[in-house]
């Protein structure tokens, strides 16, 4: 699913929306959950999961290619640990993949 | 500066004033926006945002892990997990305003 199915799926489900709004609602979600990171906060979806902001130190790297060294400067990564529910819910008995 | 969470309510708040919905309404959209990509991982399709990520659902074998307490064998059951694989566009946002910043405290712009 990409982000315009996603869109439509909610919007067939809200017929008072504009689909331009569902878009707009979308991403003013994923928005405020970038904006978060980027200021170095954590975010926290009870029962989806939570999203972080992890520091990787300064490094001495090598290309992999020529295996030169190179530098590799500190960077921050974001990070996404699955919630206890979404974690029982990927690995829930499924009927419809039993059955093949 | 200390570390806020950001929670459901602080997106229900972003969508209720970006949106000029009820905050009623904001929040059963949010709640409807994780359930969609929630139900979809359950099926084990990958979701894709552009300009955020995707969420790819990965399927483990069995492996055997050890209980880190008593040092016990124990065989793990084969799973599903999902994975965040954050896009170029995302990481370079977390990493914009850390120019030389040793405390990893990274800015907005």
């Amino acid at each position: 699913m990409i982000k315009s199915e996603l869109v439509q799926r909610i919007a067939g489900q809200n017929p008072h929306l504009y689909q331009r709004d569902v878009e707009n609602i979308v991403n003013a979600i994923l928005g405020e959950i970038v904006a978060a990171l980027a200021r170095g906060d954590r975010v926290e979806l009870r029962g989806f999961g939570a999203f972080s902001v992890k520091n990787r130190r300064a490094r001495a790297g090598r290309n992999p290619r020529t295996g030169e060294h190179v530098a590799v400067e500190q960077k921050c990564v974001p990070f996404f640990k699955t919630g206890k529910e979404m974690r029982e819910r990927l690995n829930r008995p499924q009927p419809e993949v039993a059955a093949k | 500066m200390a570390e806020r969470t950001v929670t459901r309510a602080d997106l229900c708040e972003a969508v209720y004033q970006k949106i000029g919905l009820s905050r009623t309404e904001s929040a059963a959209l949010v709640e409807l926006v994780l359930k969609e990509i929630t139900d979809c991982l359950e099926r084990g399709e990958t979701v894709k945002l552009s300009s955020f990520g995707s969420f790819v659902v990965r399927k483990k074998g069995q492996r055997v892990g050890r209980n880190p307490k008593t040092g016990t064998e124990v065989p793990i059951s084969p799973r599903r997990v999902m994975v965040f694989k954050p896009s170029a566009i995302l990481k370079q946002r977390i990493n914009a305003g850390l120019g030389g910043n040793a405390g990893g405290e990274a800015h907005g712009p």
